[in-house]
């Protein structure tokens, strides 16, 4: 309570209120129900002199998140009600002020209330007053002795309303307010010797406006590549630079004055106004003196700020928002800065790492002015901190045609680069601080070699656009194995003056060739060896001999190094790389086109000189001729002759041939369709060795190999026999050369026909010569062979078979229903000779079906009759099966014969028993006439025998004409 | 009017090309974005529009891409202002060849309307295409035509 006493009185003057909070540790009953506690409130009220509404419980309870969250609205409705008060109150004295003589007090006015309301959080009539403000700010008139004052004020007004602008989600008016608030104070920079202070509180809007709007990115809102807050970080920081440029040509450090005009700066009572004139409204200084002192105070502290370390950390930001905007080329400029910056805070080498990493982009699109520059300024780094192996590389840079610097600069520049390799210390980079300066010599006179420590530097080319280019050149795209390669090694310098560099080495995908190509010029002096003009294309040959393991491989120039300098000393080895891979490409491409070369004199045009960095080696060219003789067609299975020759057209013997013949293509086909030996197998020895393809090698020879083979076809058609040749030869490439041993490998084939040598048909008839589709047991019957020779040449039949099955003979016994045999013919060609194995040729029957027949009948008839003389026929029917059959037999009347003999008749046969019928005919008529038909009729079978019959028996009989009497 | 009026080469699309690359190792192209031509009204200050006109570029390829890819008339070929800087505007325009032009006028001057800036483009782009016709230009070279520049210099000196 007393406490409660203690605090209002010190807050009287204030308009205040008090509310108090119990904080209770049981938990309250049911409002009403304690009444004491009530009684207890009241009293304390009372004796606080507080309001009922103003005292709170705060039960320390499990659920205090409820009780505060009604504590923090109790608390706000209040703070609420105050600062509406306030606001109303500030708001009332509106009608004390007028325009003209309470200009600034309005200001002021609306700051108020636009202040009041922000608190109360009303950000619309907040926004709306700070605007009037800032407008009223806009209407003062400004001089050099207030524009401070009035710039700060702004400075605020603006950042409130941008501020608020962005919470309320309207960009676009905090983006235009902020240009108008620009616009309105760019001029107006004040008094002249302090213009640095407006570039530092341009630098400042910018920067913070930037933050704003970054701010309010982070709560959702969506940049543009076109509209980031990368923009305004970018401006403050050239406001900055604006600042340290503008400090660097005003200020100057004084001795401290005896009486500080700033001593007051830390407590002023108004923003912005000048620590030895406060309050101070008139338009004229009043104490030109002090106001000179102040100048120069303010001139002395600003010359104590780092700016760069302002500028750096501007950079940076605005570098992270362009690379987030996709804005490449942006961020590169901005790291440009940034490394000049780094250059003006004598941070030598990050400077030079900053601007290592951009040259390469500007190399690739091209922009050599922006790349000049950027290399110039590295150049000064890299003197400064000693880099020397960044010192040559820029050198190699900035001397060559590709960077746009005046030629004066070039020659110093070639100048500088030859003492650095000859072991010397360079002329200082023009333009750099002179106390750097000193400390640089010092330190490139530490860098001199000792014998014992020679430096080498290796710098890629793909990487830069040096003075110096260099394409290598093989004369063609293929070679062989037996001829030279030759390589051109072109190289072109455009810088200034000639250079001499003292070694030149080409390496090679395969290593072995590396060692001959390698110029070493220590003692040629004058125009030779490695010595290069300006601007005239300089080519070094180098003949290279295959080597047998790269045929058929890619021969390829990986790199090419070139040295300037001693090994002993300083040595830069200039490497060009990697032309076979793809990455080359990406490399290698700035260093096309972007620039026509210069010099009309030179014979060679550079740009049109194609790299060809590869080379494909080829097998040698074989020699040798392969021939295969023979006569086609060939015939099926016989030994079919093909003769191979092969003759070696090569200056020397050729070594290790091998010879390949054989079928090529062919696994599908059945085993042993097609087959080839080398010679001819005794006649009954037939199979031995089968292959499908023969091998023989010959140790060496120059002479030609004639060999026959047989090939044996088993199928008609056409089949391809390949003959393979691979020999190895020793080749003079050179004449003084070591000989080289080539392999070669040459092939050639030939397409045999094959025919049938001739066609067999076979037909089955009866004795009557009709054909017949079924044989019938123990009937005879005729086989007939038709063979037609089909083949072009004459072929002997040695001898022809006729291999039965065992059903058939003369007379079997056991019939089967099926017929089968072969006819086997042994032949060969005519033209051949008698120990020349015949060909077996089996072909087998169609199977015919044989029929069995329950009867025979056997014919008894003379050979012929004569007319008018009777003819006695008799028939003999057995029967064959062993059943007793009974025969019907009627014989048809006939015009050319009577006869005496059963007309009709019927018997019986008993099994394999038979009857003879007997006839006597007696011709009418001579000629071959027909015999009276004889109809077989067995009633026991369903089928009709008739017809099968009247084949048993003849059907005509030959008649003779009666013989005339002699004499008669 | 113009501070500073830019040509930049086209742009090649480098994977087209690979498969020529492999079969050529040194078949080389126009590429990317780099100045045919560039003047200021300053000399002395023409690094600072290098850079300028350079950093537009990164607008350039956006406003391209999402051309290409959003519309299906190619034919716009302004791009309209690329961006603000505090004291130049850069105004971009792009042939169908894809050869770019780039456009500085000062903040300042309020006089130019956008129908200004696409009528000096127009020159501009019928300049470019008189050059270009000569047989004797190489395409990708700087331009050296004494026409092209007189158009240049007026655009840069009227008023």
């Amino acid at each position: 309570m007393i406490c409660c006493v203690l605090s209002r009185s010190s807050l009287q003057d204030q308009n205040t209120k008090v509310a108090v909070v119990l904080i209770q540790k049981n938990a309250p009953l049911p409002p009403g129900d304690d009444l004491q506690a009530l009684e207890r409130a009241a009293t304390l009220c009372s004796a606080c002199d507080l309001s009922a509404k103003s005292l709170f419980v705060l039960p320390h309870t499990d659920h205090l998140i409820g009780y505060t969250i009604r504590l923090e609205n109790a608390f706000y409705d209040l703070a609420q009600s105050y600062y509406h008060g306030e606001c109303r109150r500030v708001k009332a004295h509106k009608e004390f002020l007028n325009k003209g003589t309470h200009q600034l007090l309005l200001v002021r006015h609306q700051f108020k209330v636009a202040f009041f309301n922000e608190l109360r959080q009303d950000p619309h009539s907040a926004v709306k007053h700070y605007r009037q403000a800032y407008s009223l700010l806009g209407e003062l008139k400004t001089s050099d002795i207030n524009v401070l004052e009035i710039k700060i004020v702004a400075g605020f007004v603006n950042y409130k309303i941008c501020r608020l602008s962005f919470q309320a989600s309207a960009p676009l008016d905090a983006i235009s307010q902020f240009r108008k608030h620009v616009d309105l104070f760019k001029e107006k920079v004040g008094c002249p010797d302090l213009a640095f202070e407006h570039s530092a509180w341009l630098s400042k809007q910018f920067s913070l406006f930037g933050e704003l709007f970054d701010e309010a990115i982070r709560n959702g809102l969506t940049a543009l590549q076109t509209q980031h807050p990368g923009f305004y970080y970018q401006q403050a920081a050239n406001n900055a630079i604006v600042r340290r440029q503008l400090c660097q040509g005003l200020c100057h450090t004084t001795t401290p004055l005896s009486m500080n005009p700033l001593e007051n700066a830390g407590n002023l009572d108004f923003f912005g106004q000048r620590p030895w004139r406060q309050g101070f409204q008139g338009a004229e200084p009043p104490d030109a003196g002090i106001e000179h002192a102040g100048i120069i105070a303010l001139q002395a502290q600003e010359i104590q700020v780092d700016h760069s370390w302002i500028i750096i950390p501007l950079l940076s930001s605005a570098v992270a928002q362009f690379k987030k905007y996709k804005s490449p080329r942006m961020k590169r400029y901005l790291m440009v800065q940034m490394g000049e910056e780094y250059y003006h805070a004598r941070d030598f080498s990050k400077a030079l790492m900053l601007l290592g990493r951009v040259t390469w982009d500007y190399r690739r699109e091209k922009w050599w002015s922006l790349l000049t520059s950027v290399l110039i300024t590295s150049l000064r780094c890299a003197y400064l901190v000693g880099d020397m192996q960044e010192y040559i590389t820029l050198s190699l840079e900035l001397m060559g045609r590709y960077v746009e610097n005046s030629p004066e600069e070039k020659t110093r520049c070639q100048t500088n680069l030859i003492q650095v390799m000859s072991n010397e210390c360079p002329e200082p980079e023009p333009g750099c601080d002179f106390d750097a300066v000193e400390e640089a010599k010092e330190l490139w006179k530490t860098l001199k070699v000792t014998p014992q420590t020679p430096q080498v530097f290796t710098i890629q080319m793909e990487q830069i656009a040096p003075f110096i280019e260099c394409k290598a050149v093989f004369d063609s795209f293929t070679t062989t194995a037996d001829s030279t390669i030759l390589l051109q090694i072109y190289l072109r310098v455009t810088c200034p003056f000639p250079i001499r560099f003292c070694k030149i080495a080409v390496f090679f995908s395969n290593q072995f060739y590396n060692q001959q190509c390698v110029v070493e010029t220590g003692l040629i002096q004058g125009e030779g060896g490695l010595y290069l003009l300006p601007a005239k294309t300089k080519v070094i040959p180098f003949q290279l001999v295959p080597q047998p393991e790269d045929v058929g491989k890619l021969l390829q120039v990986t790199s090419v190094a070139l040295e300037l300098g001693s090994r002993e000393s300083r040595c830069a080895v200039l490497v060009w790389s990697g032309w076979g891979g793809e990455t080359a490409i990406v490399n290698n491409y700035f260093v096309n086109y972007g620039l026509k070369s210069a010099s009309k004199e030179d014979q060679i045009d550079w740009d049109d000189l194609k790299i060809v960095s590869k080379i494909k080696i080829e097998p040698r060219k074989p020699q040798i001729d392969i021939k295969l003789k023979h006569e086609p067609p060939a015939l099926v299975n016989e030994f079919y002759e093909l003769q191979l020759v092969v003759e070696s057209l090569e200056d020397t013997p050729v070594k290790d041939l091998r010879v390949w013949l054989g079928f090529q293509d062919e696994h599908e086909s059945a085993e042993n369709a097609a087959l080839i030996y080398s010679e001819v197998p005794a006649a009954h020895q037939a199979v031995g060795q089968t292959k499908s393809f023969i091998e023989f090698t010959v140790k060496e020879t120059n002479q030609k190999i004639e060999r026959s083979y047989f090939v044996k076809c088993s199928q008609v058609g056409s089949r391809t026999v390949t003959a393979k040749i691979t020999y190895s030869v020793d080749v003079q490439v050179e004449p003084n050369s070591p000989p080289v041993t080539c392999t070669c490998v040459k092939e050639d084939s030939v397409v045999i026909e094959i025919v049938m040598p001739f066609e067999i048909s076979l037909s089955l008839t009866n004795l009557k010569l009709e054909r017949l589709d079924q044989v019938f047991e123990e009937e005879p019957f005729l086989l007939l062979a038709g063979i037609k020779c089909t083949s072009p040449w004459p072929v002997t039949m040695v001898t022809t078979t006729l291999n039965m099955s065992p059903e058939v003979g003369i007379v079997g016994e056991e019939m089967g229903s099926q017929l089968q045999g072969s006819l086997c013919s042994r032949w060969r060609r005519t033209s051949a000779a008698d120990e020349f194995p015949v060909v077996i040729t089996e072909l087998t029957f169609p199977s015919v079906t044989v029929e069995s027949v329950p009867f025979a009948i056997q014919t008894d008839l003379p050979a012929y009759g004569c007319v008018q003389t009777p003819l006695s026929v008799s028939y003999l029917v057995r029967n064959r099966t062993l059943q007793v059959q009974e025969v019907e037999v009627t014989v048809e009347p006939s015009d050319a014969f009577m006869y005496a003999g059963h007309k009709q008749i019927q018997f019986r046969l008993l099994p394999t028993g038979d009857h003879r019928l007997k006839f006597s005919l007696y011709p009418l008529c001579a000629g071959f006439v027909t015999l009276p038909k004889l109809h077989f009729n067995l009633p026991r079978f369903q089928v009709s025998w008739d017809e099968h019959a009247q084949k048993m028996v003849p059907s005509n009989v030959f008649i003779k004409p009666r013989g005339r009497e002699l004499g008669s | 009017m113009a501070v500073c009026v830019a040509v930049i080469g086209k742009e090649v699309n480098f994977l087209g090309y690979l498969a020529v690359f492999f079969l050529f190792d040194e078949i080389l192209f126009l590429l990317q974005n780099y100045p045919l031509y560039l003047r200021t009204v300053s000399p002395e200050e023409e690094l600072k529009f290098h850079y300028t006109v350079h950093t537009s570029l990164d607008v350039v390829e956006e406003k391209v891409s999402s051309l290409t890819k959003s519309s299906n008339d190619p034919r716009e070929l302004y791009l309209g202002l690329l961006y603000p800087t505090e004291d130049y505007k850069v105004y971009g325009y792009v042939t169908n060849s894809k050869i770019k032009f780039v456009v500085v006028v000062e903040s300042a001057n309020t006089a130019l309307r956008d129908n200004e800036i696409r009528t000096m483009f127009r020159k501009l782009h019928v300049a470019y295409t008189d050059m270009f016709c000569n047989p004797f230009y190489n395409p990708g070279e700087n331009i050296t035509s004494r026409n092209f520049e007189r158009t240049v210099f007026e655009m840069m000196k009227k008023d």
